[in-house]
């Protein structure tokens, strides 16, 4: 199974009630790929990412990674796999400074969180790691801080910090940008386009100029079904694409 | 910012985290104030005991409260469970040593903790509070039912406790033998509380209490976590029922009731949850002013309590110790 994909769903579904939110998508992400999922409103974006992280079980279909069937796996168990996720809205440790919001997920991820004996900030490898990955994101000069004082931009990073602390091999960034004012959002693209480049990045965003500098492959859902996928170029050629998506932004 | 060659610990998040374990100067003054209370006022040592085995049930209250943010009513469960093991061991004749008697009420208490935890913790909010009242009241019928062994609504009372150590008797007219043992029990059950809420099993439940969907999302097994702090919690609950049974030589329906769990709440609350130090402030502030209300005030005296409750509630949602801190941040304000 050497062409197994990293993480591949197959036909899957969703439906809530009446409502298909997930229409028998079939998707694929490779190795180190950047990816991007675009889509008008309500078009399922989030819920695939549900899907993926095993927030929501699907009501038909399979999700693979590497080949493996993890479809019945749960949430806490596919981090363990590698698969980590930011959230659209801010869900951080709002009163606790932003070391401690990434030293929870590195110490979740080595291992370290059950002990109940040493002062967690005895832990010298989990806070090393925590003040190293913040300073690649430009965080270290706020690590003392509590997290709810950050600008929001800045909290938006934490957001990535946390998911970066689990050293994912994929990462889905629902919307990282989102709620950003415009003189802050450079620093998170700046932070997407300086990710690892062995993890793979899957991204839901509304900024078409992050999505068509960043993404090497873009998919786009409409009604909860894939509607086109392809190279930044061939999306932004497709005519289709275009009527029911691109043509209400502002974009030629 | 770069990395300096040292590494990180030198960095004052690095260093706020490594030193907030650190013994404060201030900390031994509560159980040096103890200790005086001992010399100082020989006759009120019963009203003494009293407070300390409040502050360790509000103690054990903050541990699922205040760290793991689990909502519940129903937290006399474990006093009574305590409280009716040592109670029915020693008046049936099975076991009357107090301290194996504090094991024991710990191991019913963490026991009957996990076996309602298992199934409570899958809820949470209003059905998870109903749920905890719910199996109080089960308990405390079911303590009421079993009148042979329980002593039903009369409770059992006279129990022969053994002297501590073969040597100190219990005597319920000067409780000077009580008075320290109990504040022993209380340092040794703090001193683990303590350890607890700092170590990163600590600090991963205050990320459950500060964000559950998170915690999910970082691989955290959250309902182990919870169920586990909530059976520590429990044994913690059933120690200071047991050690308030030996005091008495006494057990009765009131220790599994909700008037008990809501007061340890109120304490708990008033104290300021999520500190350590909130279940002594609390305790103390609120037994001192319910005493002396009662005296002044012998028909209305829970008007008063009432209202200060009202204020807290309304002015103060971190207890008298947010006061306390929103202070000294005021005057130091780069202290944390």
């Amino acid at each position: 199974m050497t062409s197994a994909p990293l993480l591949e769903t197959r036909a899957l579904r969703r439906n809530f009630g009446a409502l298909a939110a997930a229409r028998d998508i079939d998707f694929r992400l490779e190795a180190g790929a950047r990816h991007a999922l675009i889509g008008p409103n309500g078009a399922g974006k989030t819920t695939f990412i549900n899907l993926l992280t095993g927030v929501v079980r699907p009501t038909a279909g399979v999700i693979l990674m590497n080949g493996r069937d993890i479809t019945a796996v749960p949430e806490a168990e596919r981090v363990k796999l590698g698969i980590a996720r930011t959230f659209q809205i801010n869900r951080l440790f709002r009163r606790l400074s932003v070391l401690e919001n990434v030293y929870i997920a590195v110490a979740e991820r080595v291992g370290a969180a059950p002990s109940m004996r040493r002062p967690a900030g005895l832990r010298r490898d989990v806070v090393e790691e925590s003040m190293e990955l913040l300073d690649t994101l430009k965080l270290s000069a706020d690590a003392a801080r509590r997290v709810s004082e950050l600008p929001y931009g800045r909290q938006r990073l934490v957001e990535i910090a946390i998911a970066l602390g689990l050293e994912p091999r994929v990462l889905l960034l629902d919307e990282p940008a989102a709620g950003v004012p415009s003189a802050e959002s450079h620093i998170i693209l700046d932070a997407v386009e300086r990710l690892p480049r062995q993890i793979a990045v899957l991204i839901i965003d509304h900024d078409m100029d992050l999505v068509f500098r960043f993404a090497q492959r873009i998919t786009v859902l409409v009604s909860g079904a894939v509607f086109a996928t392809g190279s930044p170029r061939e999306i932004g050629a497709n005519p289709d694409v275009r009527a029911v998506y691109l043509g209400q932004v502002a974009r030629g | 910012m770069t990395a300096p060659p040292t590494g990180w610990s030198d960095h004052p998040a690095a260093r706020a985290l490594a030193g907030r374990h650190r013994l404060r100067a201030w900390e031994p003054i509560p159980w040096l104030l103890a200790l005086a209370f001992y010399f100082a006022f020989p006759k009120y040592l019963g009203f003494g005991t009293e407070v300390l085995v409040t502050i360790l049930f509000a103690l054990s209250l903050d541990l699922v409260l205040g760290y793991a943010g689990i909502v519940t009513l129903g937290h006399a469960a474990f006093f009574g469970a305590g409280a009716y093991t040592v109670g029915m061991l020693a008046k049936h004749g099975i076991w009357n040593e107090p301290i194996t008697g504090l094991i024991l009420a710990a191991l019913v208490a963490a026991l009957i903790g996990l076996g309602s935890g298992v199934v409570l913790l899958r809820t949470q909010g209003l059905t998870l509070l109903m749920l905890t009242l719910c199996t109080m009241a089960l308990l405390e019928e079911a303590a009421n039912l079993a009148h042979d062994y329980t002593g039903g609504f009369d409770g059992l009372d006279s129990l022969p406790i053994a002297p501590l150590l073969g040597w100190f008797e219990f005597n319920p007219l000067y409780p000077r033998t009580q008075y320290l043992y109990v504040l022993s029990v209380l340092f040794v059950c703090f001193v683990f509380v303590r350890t607890l809420v700092y170590s990163p099993f600590g600090q991963s439940l205050t990320g459950i209490r500060e964000n559950t969907l998170r915690m999910h999302a970082v691989g955290a097994p959250v309902r182990r976590r919870l169920v586990l702090c909530y059976v520590l919690s429990a044994a913690i609950a059933g120690v200071a029922g047991g050690v308030w049974a030996q005091a008495n030589a006494y057990v009765n329906l009131g220790t599994l009731g909700l008037d008990r769990a809501a007061t340890v709440l109120i304490i708990l609350v008033l104290g300021g949850h999520g500190r350590l130090y909130g279940a002594f402030v609390g305790a103390v502030a609120y037994m001192a002013l319910a005493h002396f209300l009662s005296k002044i005030y012998p028909t209305a005296w829970q008007l008063g309590l009432g209202l200060l409750l009202v204020v807290i509630a309304l002015f103060a949602k971190n207890g008298i110790l947010g006061i306390v801190e929103a202070a000294v941040r005021r005057h130091a304000p780069r202290v944390t």
